[in-house]
């Protein structure tokens, strides 16, 4: 955003007059905060103390159980035994876990990938529809945003159904696939996937194209057309002028995606529910559940858990720092 | 290409990409106004012929299922309770990191940045003892309270961007005009904070609506389940059985969520971006 802001600072001139904004001048609600003594320690008191109760106390636990070998016998009781990083060797010498890994790495990448570019071919998409189509289209973005992850897996999930979904059926009836007759979606992993991947690019699109729909409209027309005179084609002035002034929202909308994406759990378990193969279409998130909750291997999940927030921590730390870096804090 | 052929182009493929996005959601509502033996049939029907609240009757009051209506009222208490405390403490707490100088307030701020970021999956094994420790499970208060921590970070966030958005200089003429600070806080910026309230409210709502992980870790007992949950018992009770009763569920349960969507809308997209531009 720095980058046009000398754009505000330059001297007034007649042609420009109409467009002028006040220069933002010193932040006054900043220059304005004050020491409050205790009061902003009472006031921040309520939010700290859940906070520490529900995220700071069951992280310790995790890190804690980590280390320990704990089974179900250890939730009714008996007490643990400490075992230093046996747990972190055996997940790490598991070549499961590093199935599970690389298939939540490689999902979550394509879904990524899929997601931006179709949400920024809608943006942009978006810029140049009328306003009627693009208002239905909005709508139906709309929809789809709302509704639940869970709702929505059912529902793909029926409309994929071996027997009677429509998809099977159109594709039998209407375009005369006879190999789909029956077909079922869910039973070989790859195209499991495949149908969690569109339940998640469903879902996932409408944020991206939006947001970046949002910053479309705030770049400078001015700028454009003196690049369209200077003879600039429509990718070349996207490559040159919209996409640097996009990028931070991009990169920051990347992120979120690319952390939602690798956390995902809703879509997966209910698909595998419906007739997926657990072990063959486990997902990190999905994984701890078994290991821990469903296997009763409290020590390994914890471990697991931790390497997962690990990974994740550390690409979430760009957001962070960007979001930081914006607000200057 | 001229720019008309392109317009024309854009239009259309507008109309298909409104048909994918529309699509399972007209026909989750279309199978569920049907019987379900004729979704079952070999025929496609586009819309309910054979118009049925069967399966409405079925999901509601069925009594040799899990029933939807104890779970619903379960999401509604726990959703209504996180919402209302979520939103008193992190106003308070916005309040504090946006009208005060103290030490470790960036501390904080960026604390409340890099929880947002902690995986809840990594979380369910132990959150699901500590609160197994408190003797909390299948009860509102447990899961209520899990609630409140997963959204008040993002609601810290988001009213802080909003209390921040009311220059203080309107509190300070208020003081000048007689007013306590307290008495001006609450007189003067506290209306003008209406509109973020509900636009971060709606959202705590949405979230805690939604929220499936959790609600299946720490309540599984029936009488405790939460909407989610019920799908998900509905579901692997019934296989692929009964999908007309599972469209049924499914329009109940995204309801709510769709109709207060449409209803922030606008707010929604301006203040996610916000949230995700700015965090």
């Amino acid at each position: 955003m720095t980058t046009v802001e000398p754009a505000l600072e330059t001297a007034p001139s007649a042609v420009e007059g109409e467009r002028l904004t006040a220069p933002p001048g010193p932040d006054a609600s900043r220059a304005r905060r004050r020491r409050g003594g205790l009061t902003p320690y009472t006031l921040l008191t309520p939010a700290m103390i859940v906070l520490a109760l529900i995220v700071g106390w069951p992280l310790l636990q995790l890190i804690v159980t980590s280390f320990q070998r704990f089974g179900r016998a250890q939730v009714f009781g008996a007490p643990p035994e400490w075992v230093w990083f046996e747990n972190y060797a055996d997940v790490l010498s598991d070549p499961v876990f590093y199935g599970v890994l690389a298939r939540t790495l490689i999902f979550s990448g394509v879904c990524v990938v899929v997601t931006m570019l179709l949400g920024t071919l809608i943006a942009l998409m978006m810029m140049r529809l009328p306003k009627g189509f693009r208002l239905l289209l909005s709508v139906g973005m709309l929809l789809a945003w709302a509704m639940p992850a869970l709702t929505a897996t059912v529902v793909w999930g029926w409309m994929f159904d071996t027997a009677y979904g429509v998809v099977n059926h159109v594709l039998v009836n209407w375009f005369g696939l006879e190999q789909y007759f029956q077909h079922s979606w869910l039973i070989d992993p790859l195209s499991f996937f495949f149908v969690a991947g569109i339940i998640i690019v469903w879902g996932a699109i409408p944020f991206v194209a939006f947001t970046l729909y949002a910053g479309l409209t705030q770049v400078p027309d001015e700028v454009l057309e003196a690049a369209q005179l200077d003879g600039a084609g429509g990718f070349k002035r996207f490559r040159l002028i919209v996409f640097p002034f996009l990028k931070p929202i991009f990169l920051i909308v990347t992120i979120l995606q690319l952390i939602w994406d690798l956390r995902v759990f809703t879509q997966v378990f209910a698909l595998q529910d419906i007739g997926g193969i657990r072990a063959l279409t486990n997902t990190l998130g999905v994984y701890i559940y078994q290991t821990s909750i469903a296997g009763g291997d409290f020590g390994q999940g914890g471990a697991i858990a931790v390497i997962t927030a690990v990974l994740l921590m550390s690409i979430s730390i760009y957001y962070v720092r960007q979001v930081t870096k914006e607000e200057e804090l | 290409m001229s720019r008309r052929v392109t317009t024309w182009v854009l239009s259309g493929a507008s109309v298909v990409l409104f048909a994918f996005f529309v699509f399972p959601v007209y026909w989750m509502v279309n199978t569920s106004f049907q019987p379900n033996n004729e979704i079952r049939g070999s025929e496609l029907h586009f819309w309910p012929d054979n118009f049925t609240l069967r399966n409405y009757e079925t999901v509601l009051f069925d009594p040799g299922r899990t029933p939807f209506l104890p779970a619903a009222g379960n999401s509604l208490v726990i959703t209504i309770l996180t919402v209302v405390i979520a939103l008193v403490f992190a106003f308070l707490a916005a309040v504090a990191v946006t009208r005060f100088r103290f030490k470790s307030r960036r501390t904080f701020i960026i604390a409340i940045l890099v929880i947002q970021m902690i995986p809840g999956e990594a979380m369910i094994v132990s959150v699901f003892r500590v609160i197994d420790g408190w003797q909390l499970l299948n009860t509102i208060l447990g899961l209520t309270l899990v609630y409140i921590a997963t959204v008040l970070p993002f609601t810290i966030w988001t009213l802080r961007g909003f209390v921040n958005g009311v220059p203080a200089e309107l509190e300070e003429a208020a003081m000048i005009d007689g007013c306590s600070r307290a008495g001006a806080f609450w007189r003067v910026t506290f209306p003008l904070l209406a509109p973020g309230l509900i636009a971060t409210g709606v959202f705590g709502f949405i979230q805690a609506w939604n929220e499936f992980i959790m609600a299946l870790v720490l309540n599984a007992r029936p009488e405790m389940m939460t909407l989610p949950v019920w799908l998900r018992t509905f579901l692997v009770a019934t296989g692929t059985t009964n999908w007309a009763g599972l469209m049924a569920g499914s329009t109940l349960m995204a309801i709510p969520v769709i109709v207060f969507f449409l209803i922030v809308q606008g707010r929604m997209t301006s203040g996610l971006v916000a949230g995700a531009v700015k965090g």
